[in-house]
């Protein structure tokens, strides 16, 4: 049985090591160019890192055994006390899901033979971009390609030095880039990205920023006077926010000169109401454009292992997230099978959480069912749940793999200290393994 | 252990057995000669049984992001076609996009033992292994796509030396765990992020200046100097446009006798003749196929129903979208290696250009002489999904049962075909040819698709039956590595296949110039792109096959 270390979980390792091309899991971009020195458990970013990335290696974890109702429990009777709540339970949902593929694949065999609902913690902003891919699809790019070829980059709603700080260093104004000319120089435009995002804007290749401010719910409204000005349809109305028309004739002009145009938005930054417009009004723009030039889009997710948690449920399941496996097969509903929702209506009886990045791990919604919570040791939780189980964090403690916000490449994890937790898959798979019912 | 199938009828045609009478004997995990003197631990009388090797599909799209971005935009894809949980296999879901445990059953069930992915983009290749690492019982295994990444054009556009260009080949297959290398649209993937909506054969790229024909040739050379078995896999210019077939043939001519291996070829083999300006140009491809050895063909035979379409090709795909079935696509540009197109469609037998789609895949079947040059293919999921197969067997070897189909056809179609005139009938030697053992030749599986004494025991066995796609839909026994994981269609046992690969000789002196490249240029490092063996080993949980190369020229 792996991960059958006992007793008190120190980091006290004696590593002194310097790692090189370590990949960040810290947010959707996973920059892997990051050097970390690693020195008896203690982690410190030598070379690259954001301070996101800095918080995320450099914090300390604190010792941490299994509990079982509050009282320190060796790993097996962890074990055992969370598969035999799973036996008892009628509807179990099982959240966070905040891990590495290698974590998703164990999280989904365990949800399978459960019959189990599985939903990521940041699903509701993954839902704002699935309901347009699987209403009428998009037309994507990818980091790569966009740090080559960009010559206009329309970002939307998010403030992305904050976000994803590496983004103009790394993608939007890199040092080189392999189409000089027409993508020298970078138009940078700001569409409801708030008052702080502009002074973030920064880079050697950055030309023009032209700032549109709005407020987010007024985001749609005006792509959407956007639209209707790339399409020179008539339009009486002045366009919302108060912004010039002038200044969307200005933008479309300058959107039908690039040559490669990336509109870059984050759905986890659109928290407004029916956000999902901003998406499908994004999209819809983007598929208009190329029917004369190149035109596309950038989709900034996959914090918190969102995007391998959704690739990995897409390729085993054939659905994104809010998968219940209740019926015995995959039955997928964004609406109903959203754990935060399913909490509150009292539509599941007991709840599994799962959380393995710090270095704040999001905690699992208020509820007063039963609970078994397996994460990072330094979870804040509000009360003890019935089974702790504390798991290393992906690419720190162990090795692993993550898919990337463009949801094409993945990066590989290294194992940067030695530590006593266990992998989250291990765990997993062996509460599976205990499970009565096949 | 040592496993007796006694007294089945054995097509084995790499090694001439015709339906003979005989026994085959497993002894842990492989085939090996009649041993008298040998305790039998397991006998199956399989007399008056078909006995073949495991079937292998050539070109099937299982592993990769663009998969996996068809699963995610087709949720009525998969309602309907769900598949429970059982003591032994785990859920899933999905009928032209299945999801890949559904996908690796659904194979075995059918008698198949492995499966490879045609279009593994290198940037996507560690996805592309997970996906299939997630694809059980079968083997698997993929090709890496070249011709529109930014590091072979450059090379091209800068005349570099022949030899670092064949170094780049190597280097990408061992990084990405190739056993092949693909192009698709050479260049065109390429251009279409420059704007061009097109790139003929002999057009140049706007950027780089080099065409579809230098970026084959050198391909196509730089494959056969590097020892590597499988032809170049080519997914030519031009899919799905009318009058391509003249592309195709030129593209055959421009090979020289070059080894070529053209996919999907009845999306690339149509004219422009006829009140609707498309026509079949099934003749005169099977014609030149017939006449120049060095070029092996797998068809994409379409067939009726919904489906999904996903190509690297974002350019063809693009300029197909306008077809979606239902109305939603996804096209993506990536990462200065290639890019693709995801788009439902639904083929039906009422629509004219459809049923003449159909009967030009048959057509192809039918005039091509030499079954080991044609593999059976729908290019899963893009004509249909790979669970027809069965039905399209029958086309292939019941006359009669083709002509009722065809009798349910567009009538104009049925007129602009001559494939009622085409009274061929494959025999079951031939299936077997063109399912396993072709296929197991030109990929170079060294001993897999045959039956002889030091083959793994990948073997299937199904009862005869007069209705050859009820006879193919549901075997009765299959052996993976000598062990039963299928009785009656159903799951016995499950097993993880292994992941077969091909590693060419490059020189080492590659990687400075690659390494430069990725820090200049990417956004993930040199080092992190490299897929090792034991990510496919530990984390997938899998096995590695390295399967011989010829030497380097």
């Amino acid at each position: 049985m792996p991960g059958t270390q006992q007793g008190i979980a120190t980091l006290a390792d004696t590593d002194k090591l310097n790692h090189d091309f370590v990949t960040c899991p810290f947010c959707g971009l996973h920059c892997d160019d990051l050097s970390v020195a690693s020195n008896g458990g203690k982690l410190t970013v030598t070379k690259n890192g954001c301070e996101k990335a800095k918080a995320g290696f450099e914090h300390d974890v604190p010792s941490a055994v299994p509990q079982i109702g509050g009282k320190d429990a060796t790993l097996p009777e962890a074990i055992a006390e969370a598969a035999a709540r799973l036996n008892q339970s009628r509807q179990p949902l099982i959240g966070g899901l905040g891990t590495d593929v290698e974590g998703m694949r164990a999280v989904l065999a365990l949800a399978d033979r459960a019959g189990g609902v599985v939903d990521h913690a940041l699903s509701a902003a993954m839902s704002r971009n699935m309901g347009v891919l699987q209403t009428k699809g998009w037309f994507m790019s990818t980091l790569t390609e966009t740090r080559n070829r960009a010559d206009l980059l329309i970002i939307v709603g998010v403030d992305l030095a904050a976000e994803h700080p590496r983004f103009f260093e790394r993608i939007a104004s890199p040092a080189e880039a392999m189409f000089d000319g027409d993508a020298d120089k970078r138009t940078v435009v700001l569409i409801g990205c708030g008052g702080n995002a502009k002074s973030g804007v920064k880079g050697g290749r950055i030309g023009d920023v032209i700032e549109i401010a709005c407020q987010a719910e007024e985001i749609p409204p005006l792509l959407g006077a956007l639209r209707a000005v790339l399409k020179d349809v008539p339009h009486t109305a002045p366009p919302p926010a108060g912004i010039p028309a002038a200044t969307l004739t200005d933008l479309a002009g300058r959107m039908k000169a690039a040559s490669y145009g990336v509109a870059v938005w984050a759905p986890h930054a659109l928290t407004f109401a029916d956000a999902d417009l901003a998406v499908q009004m994004v999209s819809d723009i983007v598929r208009d454009m190329n029917k004369t030039t190149r035109f596309v889009g950038l989709s900034l997710s996959g914090n918190d292992g969102a995007q391998s948690a959704a690739s990995v449920c897409s390729w085993q399941t054939g659905f994104p997230l809010r998968v219940s496996f209740a019926s015995g097969a995959p039955d997928y509903d964004p609406y109903r099978h959203d754990v935060a929702r399913m909490l509150k209506a009292g539509e599941g009886d007991l709840l599994v959480w799962i959380s393995s990045f710090g270095p704040v791990p999001v905690a699992p919604p208020e509820t007063d069912l039963p609970m078994i919570v397996i994460g990072s040791p330094n979870i804040k939780l509000a009360r003890a749940p019935d089974v702790f189980i504390p798991v290393g964090t992906p690419g720190l403690d162990h090795g692993g793999r993550l898919v990337r916000c463009d949801s094409v490449v993945s990066l590989p994890l290294k194992r940067l200290r030695s530590t006593p937790l266990p992998r989250l898959t291990e765990v997993a798979l062996n509460i599976e393994a205990a499970l009565q019912r096949t | 252990m040592l496993i007796k199938l006694k007294g089945g009828r054995v097509y084995d045609p790499a090694n001439g057995v015709d339906g003979e009478v005989r026994d085959i004997h497993v002894r842990d995990g492989r085939i090996v000669a009649a041993d008298p003197s040998a305790k039998v631990d397991a006998e199956y009388d399989v007399s008056g049984r078909v006995v073949m090797a495991g079937a292998i599909d050539p070109h099937t799209h299982i592993g990769g992001g663009k998969m996996t971005i068809g699963r995610m935009m087709l949720p009525e894809d998969h309602r309907g076609h769900e598949v429970h949980r059982t003591a032994l296999t785990r859920s899933g879901t999905g009928f032209a996009v299945p999801s890949t445990l559904a996908a690796g059953y659904r194979y075995a069930e059918m008698g198949y033992t492995a499966g490879f992915e045609p279009a593994m983009l290198p940037a996507n290749a560690r996805q592309a292994h997970m996906e299939m690492g997630d694809t059980p019982m079968i083997d698997k295994g993929a090709f890496a796509m070249l011709g529109s990444d930014d590091f072979l054009l450059r090379q091209m556009a800068a005349r570099q030396d022949f030899e670092a260009i064949k170094d780049y080949i190597a280097w990408t297959m061992h990084a990405s765990q190739a056993i092949a290398v693909k192009v698709v649209n050479p260049g065109g993937i390429s251009a279409f992020k420059f704007n061009q909506r097109k790139l003929d054969l002999d057009e140049a790229h706007a950027h780089y200046g080099v065409s579809p024909r230098d970026i084959l040739r050198t391909l196509a050379r730089g494959l056969k100097e590097l020892g590597v078995v499988h032809p170049l896999h080519v997914h030519g210019c031009n899919l799905g446009v009318p009058g391509n077939v003249d592309t195709t043939l030129a593209t055959i001519r421009a090979m020289e006798g070059l080894p070529v291996h053209l996919t999907h070829i009845q999306f690339h083999s149509y004219g422009t003749e006829g009140d609707q300006k498309f026509s079949s140009g099934a003749a005169q491809v099977a014609e030149l196929v017939n006449q120049h050895g060095n070029v092996s063909i797998d068809v994409g035979q379409i067939l009726f129903g919904q489906t999904c379409t996903a190509s690297g090709d974002s350019m063809r795909q693009y300029g197909n979208a306008k077809s979606a079935h239902p109305k939603k696509w996804v096209m993506m540009d990536i990462e200065c290696d290639a890019g693709c197109g995801v788009v439902p469609m639904k083929y039906k037998d009422k629509s004219f250009v459809n049923a003449l789609q159909w009967a030009i895949g048959l057509e192809i079947f039918l005039l091509v002489d030499d079954p080991w040059r044609v593999f059976l293919t729908t290019d899963h999921p893009n004509g249909a999904p790979f669970t027809t197969y069965p039905h399209l067997i029958r086309l292939l070897m019941d006359k009669g049962f083709r002509a009722d189909m065809m009798q349910k056809i567009h009538p104009d179609a049925q007129k602009a075909s001559i494939l009622a005139s085409l009274d061929r009938e494959y025999s079951l030697y031939e299936i077997a040819i063109m399912t396993r053992a072709g296929p197991a030749r030109s990929l170079g599986l060294a001993d897999r698709g045959h039956l002889a004494p030091g083959a793994w025991g990948d073997i299937t066995i199904y009862k005869d039956n007069a209705d050859r796609e009820a006879m193919f839909t549901t075997p009765e026994y299959v052996f993976k590595n000598g062990e039963l994981i299928v009785r009656d269609g159903k799951i016995v046992k499950v097993v993880q296949g292994a992941t077969h690969v091909a590693r060419p000789d490059y020189d080492k002196g590659i990687e400075k110039s690659l390494r430069d490249y990725f820090t200049r240029y990417h956004t993930i490092s040199f080092d992190n792109f490299k897929l090792h063996d034991d990510e496919i080993i530990d984390f997938d949980r899998g096995s590695i096959v390295v399967q011989p190369t010829g030497a380097r020229v």
